[in-house]
C-alpha cells in the first residue's frame, strides 16, 4: 500500500490515519483471544498479571490449572468435554447427511418451491437462538428427551444444517452436470454416481460445512441450558456457570485449551476454502 | 401437408410433449424426495413447536374447563347487577368438582390475577363446602353471599366471566406493560411497573448501536483486506477469521478479564495517565461492557460480507473515476461505496439480528443494565416457569426479526447473503 510519490499532503495524512484505524480494529479483534493465553500460566490465583509475570520471573508462571483442569477433584471437565465431543459429532454427521442430501435436491433446476423451502430449511439461522431454544425445548419437553444426549444432539442437528444447506449448495453451484449424466450413460447407478463422481467434487464444501456445524454444536449453549440436565453438562455450559459464579483461572485453561481447537478449525477451514475455489476454477 | 397435425413420436409411440412431461414430473419428484427428509424433520421438530409457541402464547383454557358449567348458565347474564341463583348454583357445582379434584387452588390463583382479593374469598367458600355448611335444598346465591362481602360484590362476578373465553391477549398485553381493565380496555401499568417497555428499547438501543459500531470499525479493515496484496491480506484475515472460530464464551471471558477493575484496559488507562490508579472506572456490568464485547464478537459477521463483496470490485474502477478528475474521496463515495451496500446491507443485517437476540454476553458482562430481552425470556422460561408469557414475548420479538428481513428482501436480496 505504498503511496505514490506526487500524494497530496492532505491524502498522505488521510491515508496514515486510515492505517492506525486499520491497525487498532486488527488489535481490538485480536488481542482479547492472547490475554488468557499468559494468564492461564498463572501461579497464583487471581486474574491479574502480578508483579513476578510483569518481570518475567519463572516462578510466578505454572501449570496448576491445568492440572487443576485435568485431575482436579469434583471437576465436571471431563465428562463435559466427553459429552461436548459425542454430542458435537454425532450432531456433525447429522446436519452433514441430512443437509448434503437436500441440498443436492434444492440444486436440481427440477425442484419445485424452490425459494420457500431454502427459506424453512435455513430459518434455524435467520430465527433468534433464544426463540429456536424455546420451540426445541418444546418440542423435546413433549417427545420425552429433554435432558437427553439424544435431544441435544437433535437439537444441534437443527441449529447445524442451515451451514451445510449453504455450503453444499454454493458447491454444487459451480457443478458440472454433464459428469454426473456421463456417468449414468456409462451404466452406473445414482448411488454409485453420487459416491464415486458427485461426492469426490464437492467434499470441500461438505466438509466445510460439517466444520461449521460442528463449532455450531460444541459452543452452543443457549438451547443446551434449557435442555441439558446435570448428566448432559457440556464445555459451554461449564464455562457458563464457571464465568457466572466465579472466573477461576481453570476456565482459562478450558479457554485457552478451546482457542487451539478453534485455530486448528480454522487453518483446516481456510485449507479446504482454497481447494474447493481451486477445483470451482475461482481465480482470483 | 398434414405436418401440424402429425404429433412427433418417441420410440416407444408416445408422443414427445407427454413423455418429456412424465420425465420432468419423475425428476420434479426426484428433487423433492432428495429435500423431503430435511424438511420433514424440520417441520416436526422446529416449525411446529414454533407453531406452538403461538398457541401456547394465548391459550386461557384452563380456567374456561375448570368452570364449565358456570360460563354457560352466565351467557344469559348482562353483567350489570348481581347474577341470578342458577349461576351461582352452576358455580357451586363446578367447584365442588374443582375441591374433589384439588384444583381450587389453580382456580383461585388464576382468578386472583384477574382482580385481587379471589385468594381469601375462595379460601373460605372452600372451608364452607369443605364443612358441607351449604344447604343445596335451600337458595346457594344467599349462602354463597354470606361467605364473604366479597361474594356480593358484582365487580368479582364480573371478574369470573371476563375470565371466560378460551383465548386471551393478556400476555402480549403483559410484555407491552398493559393490560385489559374492567371495561376490557387496554390499559396502562403504573408508571414504576413498566420494565418491559424499558428492556424492549433497550435490546433494539444496543441491536442498533453495536450494528453502527460494527459497521464503523468493519468497513476499513474489509476495505484493507480487500485491496491488500494476497500474502498480506491472508495474514490479516486471520484476525478476523479467529475470533469467528472461536468459542463465544472464551471471548466473553477474554473481556472479563480485559475490563475488571484490576484489568489490562485500566491498567493501560493508569499507565497513559487518563485515569488515577484509585480511580479506575467500571467498565463491567454495564453498557459499556456489553457494547464492547458485542461489538468485538458480531465484528466478523460484518467483516466477512463486506470483504466478500469489495473482492469483486475492480479497482480499476478507483482509477477511472480518479482520472476522471474525481478526487480520491469523491471517486470513493460516488463508485466504491455505491457498489458495497449488497456487502454492507448483508452484514448489518446479520449483526443486527444476531445482536437483537443475544443473550449470553449481556448475561455474563451487562450486569443489571445491561440485560436484554432475551434474558428476560430465559428469566420465565427457567425460573418463573411463566411459559406462555415467555412464548408471547419470543414471538414478538421474531416478529420483529422477520420484519427486518423482509424490509432487507425488499431493498437488498436475500441472495446476496454469503459465508466466508
Amino acid at each position: 500500500m505504498a503511496l505514490p510519490k506526487y500524494t497530496e499532503t492532505r491524502y498522505r495524512i488521510w491515508h496514515y490515519f486510515y492505517i492506525a484505524i486499520c491497525t487498532f480494529v486488527f488489535i481490538f479483534l485480536i488481542a482479547p483471544l492472547f490475554v488468557i493465553f499468559p494468564l492461564s500460566f498463572n501461579a497464583e490465583e487471581f486474574l491479574v498479571f502480578s508483579e513476578g509475570m510483569k518481570n518475567l520471573d519463572p516462578d510466578a508462571f505454572s501449570l496448576r490449572w491445568y492440572k487443576d483442569m485435568v485431575y482436579g477433584t469434583k471437576n465436571p471437565w471431563g465428562l463435559a468435554a466427553k459429552n461436548s465431543f459425542i454430542i458435537a459429532i454425532f450432531a456433525t454427521l447429522g446436519s452433514v447427511i441430512l443437509g448434503t442430501v437436500a441440498a443436492l435436491g434444492l440444486s436440481s433446476r427440477h425442484m419445485p418451491f424452490k425459494g420457500i423451502i431454502m427459506a424453512t430449511l435455513i430459518s434455524p439461522m435467520i430465527v433468534p437462538l433464544i426463540i429456536s431454544g424455546v420451540a426445541i425445548f418444546f418440542f423435546m419437553a413433549k417427545a420425552g428427551l429433554a435432558a437427553t444426549h439424544t435431544g441435544i444432539v437433535l437439537a444441534h442437528i437443527i441449529l447445524g444444517t442451515p451451514f451445510v444447506v449453504i455450503t453444499v449448495t454454493a458447491t454444487l453451484s459451480g457443478f458440472d452436470h454433464s459428469v454426473t449424466r456421463a456417468a449414468a450413460s456409462l451404466g452406473s447407478n445414482p448411488v454409485n454416481t453420487f459416491m464415486k463422481v458427485t461426492l469426490p467434487l464437492i467434499l470441500p464444501g461438505v466438509i466445510s460445512g460439517g466444520l461449521f456445524a460442528f463449532v455450531t454444536s460444541f459452543d452452543e449453549v443457549v438451547v443446551v441450558l434449557f435442555l441439558a440436565g446435570l448428566e448432559n453438562t457440556t464445555i459451554p455450559i461449564q464455562m457458563w456457570t464457571g464465568l457466572r459464579e466465579q472466573l477461576s483461572p481453570t476456565i482459562l485453561a478450558v479457554a485457552t485449551c478451546l482457542i487451539v481447537l478453534s485455530t486448528l478449525i480454522l487453518i483446516s477451514a481456510e485449507l479446504l476454502r482454497r481447494r474447493s475455489e481451486r477445483l470451482r476454477g475461482i481465480n482470483r | 401437408m398434414s405436418s401440424e397435425t402429425k404429433q412427433i413420436l418417441t420410440t416407444d409411440g408416445i408422443p414427445l410433449e407427454i413423455s418429456l412431461k412424465k420425465a420432468e414430473r419423475k425428476n420434479k419428484i426426484k428433487a423433492f424426495l432428495l429435500v423431503a427428509p430435511l424438511l420433514l424433520f424440520l417441520i416436526i421438530t422446529y416449525i411446529f413447536p414454533i407453531g406452538e409457541m403461538f398457541t401456547r402464547s394465548i391459550d386461557d383454557k384452563m380456567i374456561t374447563n375448570m368452570l364449565p358449567k358456570t360460563f354457560k348458565s352466565m351467557e344469559t347474564w348482562d353483567g350489570k347487577e348481581l347474577p341470578s341463583e342458577e349461576v351461582f348454583a352452576s358455580f357451586l357445582s363446578d367447584f365442588k368438582i374443582l375441591v374433589e379434584k384439588k384444583e381450587h387452588g389453580k382456580l383461585a390463583q388464576r382468578l386472583n390475577k384477574e382482580k385481587n382479593g379471589f385468594n381469601t374469598i375462595t379460601k373460605k367458600l372452600f372451608r364452607q363446602v369443605k364443612r358441607n355448611k351449604i344447604d343445596e335444598t335451600q337458595s346457594i346465591k344467599e349462602q354463597i353471599m354470606k361467605v364473604h362481602k366479597r361474594w356480593r360484590n358484582v365487580e368479582y362476578w364480573q371478574a369470573i366471566k371476563r375470565t371466560a373465553p378460551p383465548y386471551t391477549s393478556a400476555k402480549y398485553l403483559k410484555a407491552m406493560d398493559m393490560y385489559l381493565n374492567e371495561d376490557n380496555k387496554i390499559t396502562q401499568v403504573s408508571e414504576d411497573r413498566r420494565i418491559h417497555r424499558i428492556l424492549w428499547l433497550r435490546t433494539v438501543e444496543v441491536a442498533f448501536f453495536v450494528t453502527v459500531f460494527c459497521f464503523l470499525m468493519g468497513y476499513p479493515i474489509a476495505h484493507l483486506l480487500a485491496t491488500l496484496p494476497m500474502k498480506y491480506s491472508n495474514l490479516l484475515m486471520i484476525c478476523v477469521l479467529l475470533p469467528f472460530w472461536t468459542s463465544l464464551l472464551v471471548r466473553t471471558a477474554s473481556w472479563m478479564i480485559l475490563l475488571q477493575q484490576q484489568g489490562v484496559v485500566n491498567d493501560f488507562f493508569v499507565l497513559i495517565g487518563l485515569v488515577s490508579d484509585d480511580n479506575r472506572p467500571e467498565m463491567m456490568y454495564n453498557k459499556v461492557g456489553t457494547y464492547v464485547a458485542m461489538t468485538q464478537i458480531l465484528l466478523p459477521f460484518m467483516v466477512l460480507p463486506l470483504y466478500s463483496v469489495m473482492k469483486t470490485i475492480s479497482p480499476s474502477l478507483m482509477r477511472a473515476g480518479k482520472s476522471l478528475g474525481g478526487t480520491p474521496f469523491v471517486a470513493f463515495w460516488k463508485v466504491y461505496f455505491p457498489l458495497t451496500i449488497p456487502g454492507i446491507g448483508a452484514g448489518c443485517l446479520l449483526v443486527f439480528i444476531l445482536a437483537i437476540g443475544y443473550y449470553i454476553t449481556p448475561a455474563l458482562v451487562g450486569g443489571a443494565s445491561g440485560t436484554l430481552i432475551s434474558n428476560q425470556i430465559a428469566y420465565h422460561m427457567k425460573t418463573t416457569l411463566d411459559w406462555s408469557f415467555a412464548s408471547a414475548m419470543g414471538l414478538m420479538l421474531l416478529g420483529g426479526v422477520l420484519v427486518i428481513y423482509w424490509l432487507y428482501n425488499k431493498l437488498v436480496g436475500v441472495d446476496n447473503i454469503k459465508l466466508g
